[in-house]
């Protein structure tokens, strides 16, 4: 491997290191790189990996490659114009990624409490309808990851509902732009509720049946459960969130611990792993804890459509963009603003200056970043077929990892 | 505000004066600011302390404050699972802005690991170099990538490995 131009440059002690080890490897030991291009990686992600016949002894990510300068982009223009830029890091689940930055821009602002309340319910439903949408391409994918070619059908054909309702309301299938700062884009469209509640009606059979089909599948079972065991210990010291947190059999979704938005006024529960085909923690378990988010999304919906369509019904004279500031006047500040993505916490952080609505910092916290961050602790001395398996239960997305 | 101010006198009865311990009152999320020195000894106090716990490092931000300023700010979002409170913690590190000078920090990968990826970002991005750091390279952009981004007085290169990208 040539060394790289940069490695007489100060402050290149590690990269220096790191060539040198993967200069010095055993001699029945094999580099091999897995990615960018690969199958597997759900992305460009590349992992150099350092093997030993079929045996992985280390894993080395190298991230980066779909990186677009998020945090330089939202430096250079005001807090509206950021949100189409927040929809392209996690590009499996835009509206909620919207929804975090939204609110941490509105309780700046000091207007989160007011806020109607169909705003807050049509934001939790599409939401909620975009985590489905997260989940079923992340088990569809990990079926395909491990040689299941059926889930993925079946999970893209639903997930296509949600897309055309979700494109129906905001007239685009992937990156909405539909939560703003102070409202929404539109209201919903009219018979929205409707067919909301006919894609339940429609989608609830099929996910009993998807379960079905894996849950339980011999083969699925035996490629996934035991392996990757993530304690939960290890989970909260990387940093990890969402599934991948609860599989480990921790009771943390910040639906719950913060009590955001109109979460508290909607019944559901929080699915963690319970070992029951191995052990806790294991890529079995990383899957199941998302089939149950599913069902409890359905739920979610399914309370939320109830309320729009009686208590909180559209009327002839609501605006949705009532309270979306002309300008988003704020003094100097810092705030820190997280929210439950299908992925985990999804973080902004702040910092605004006076007299312009554009801040002067914002960083973005993805929840695949810090999920991926573990994944050398998981793989050590695995076989590279089960590194497929452990990889596709962490559900990244690169968008978000790179940013 | 009164868990702040607890953690603040637990701090204070553990290190005493000389960390610097100061709290930022004004605004939505008060934080407290400490000295750089003792950041890591701070973060495995407020990791283990039963009253505070912070098991979860939710992020790690630099913060350039500009070129007249002359410091660089590291902001620490702490998170803890069983007791359900958040805490900020900021370190001001003074810097020329030189680029063979680079403002340290001490890292905080020995107290969570998360900090690791946290900190190869800063350093990518914003050119702060934490010590003791495990594998202090480069992450999101290229090994061989000239300057930091993210500061404030970064000017864009006309070419990069030859060619031209302006």
């Amino acid at each position: 491997m040539e060394p790289s131009p940069a490695i007489d440059r100060p402050y290149q002690e590690a990269l220096r290191a790191y060539e040198a080890r993967l200069a010095a490897i055993g001699a029945q030991e094999m580099v091999i790189n897995m990615g960018p291009q690969h199958p597997s990686t759900h992305g460009v992600l590349r992992l150099q990996l350092v093997t030993d016949g079929e045996l992985v002894k280390e894993v080395i990510p190298h991230v980066g490659y779909l990186h677009r300068c998020f945090e330089k982009h939202a430096e250079s223009m005001n807090y509206g114009k950021t949100i189409p830029f927040t929809d392209r890091m996690d590009y499996l689940a835009s509206m909620n990624n919207s929804h975090a930055f939204v609110m941490g821009v509105e309780r700046m602002l000091g207007i989160e409490k007011q806020i109607p309340k169909r705003v807050e319910y049509i934001r939790v439903l599409v939401c909620e309808l975009n985590r489905i949408a997260s989940h079923l391409i992340a088990i569809g994918t990990y079926g395909i990851d491990i040689g299941a070619f059926t889930p993925f059908m079946w999970c893209f054909r639903d997930r296509e509902h949600i897309m055309n309702m979700l494109e129906w309301a905001s007239g685009s299938r992937m990156l909405y732009n539909y939560i703003w700062v102070g409202g929404l884009f539109y209201d919903l469209p009219v018979g929205f509720e409707a067919r909301c509640a006919e894609f339940i009606q429609y989608f609830k059979p099929k996910l009993a049946e998807l379960d079905e089909l894996l849950t339980t599948n011999q083969i699925f079972v035996s490629r996934t459960a035991k392996i990757g065991v993530l304690p939960a210990d290890v989970a909260i010291n990387y940093g990890c969130s969402g599934p991948m947190l609860r599989a480990s059999g921790v009771k943390w979704d910040l639906r719950r611990v913060d009590d955001y938005s109109v979460y508290p006024e909607i019944e559901f529960d929080i699915p963690i792993g319970s070992g029951a085909m191995g052990s806790l923690g294991d890529c079995w378990d990383r899957f199941k804890v998302r089939v149950e988010e599913i069902k409890q999304s359905v739920g979610i919906i399914e309370q939320c459509v109830a309320r729009l369509t009686k208590e909180l019904k559209r009327t002839a004279d609501f605006d949705p963009r009532a309270l979306v500031p002309k300008k988003v006047n704020l003094k100097a500040q810092d705030y820190y603003v997280r929210a439950e993505n299908p992925k985990g916490e999804l973080g902004f952080y702040f910092v605004t200056q006076e007299k312009t609505d554009i801040p002067k910092r914002v960083k973005a916290r993805g929840p695949s970043f810090n999920n991926l961050s573990v994944l050398p602790e998981l793989a050590k001395g695995v076989l590279i077929a089960d590194l497929v398996a452990i990889l596709g239960s962490i559900d990244i997305v690169l968008g978000e990892v790179d940013r | 505000m009164e868990v702040l101010t607890r953690i603040k006198s637990l701090l204070v009865a553990q290190f005493g004066d000389a960390a610097g311990i100061a709290e930022e009152q004004s605004g939505l999320q008060p934080a407290l600011i400490i000295s750089s020195a003792w950041l890591p000894k701070v973060c495995l106090f407020l990791r283990d302390h039963e009253e505070t716990y912070f098991d979860f490092l939710s992020c790690i931000s630099a913060v350039d404050d500009g070129v007249a300023a002359g410091t660089f700010t590291m902001v620490y979002h702490l998170a803890s699972i069983p007791l359900k409170h958040q805490l900020t913690l900021k370190v001001i590190v003074p810097n020329d802005r030189r680029l063979d000078n680079l403002p340290v920090v001490p890292s905080v990968n020995s107290v969570w690991r998360t900090a690791d990826w946290h900190e190869r970002e800063a350093f990518d991005l914003m050119g702060i170099y934490f010590d003791t750091h495990p594998d202090l390279r480069r992450i999101l952009m290229p090994d061989d990538w000239e300057g930091y981004p993210l500061r404030k007085d970064y000017a864009e290169a006309e070419t990069y490995h030859g060619i031209a990208i302006k």
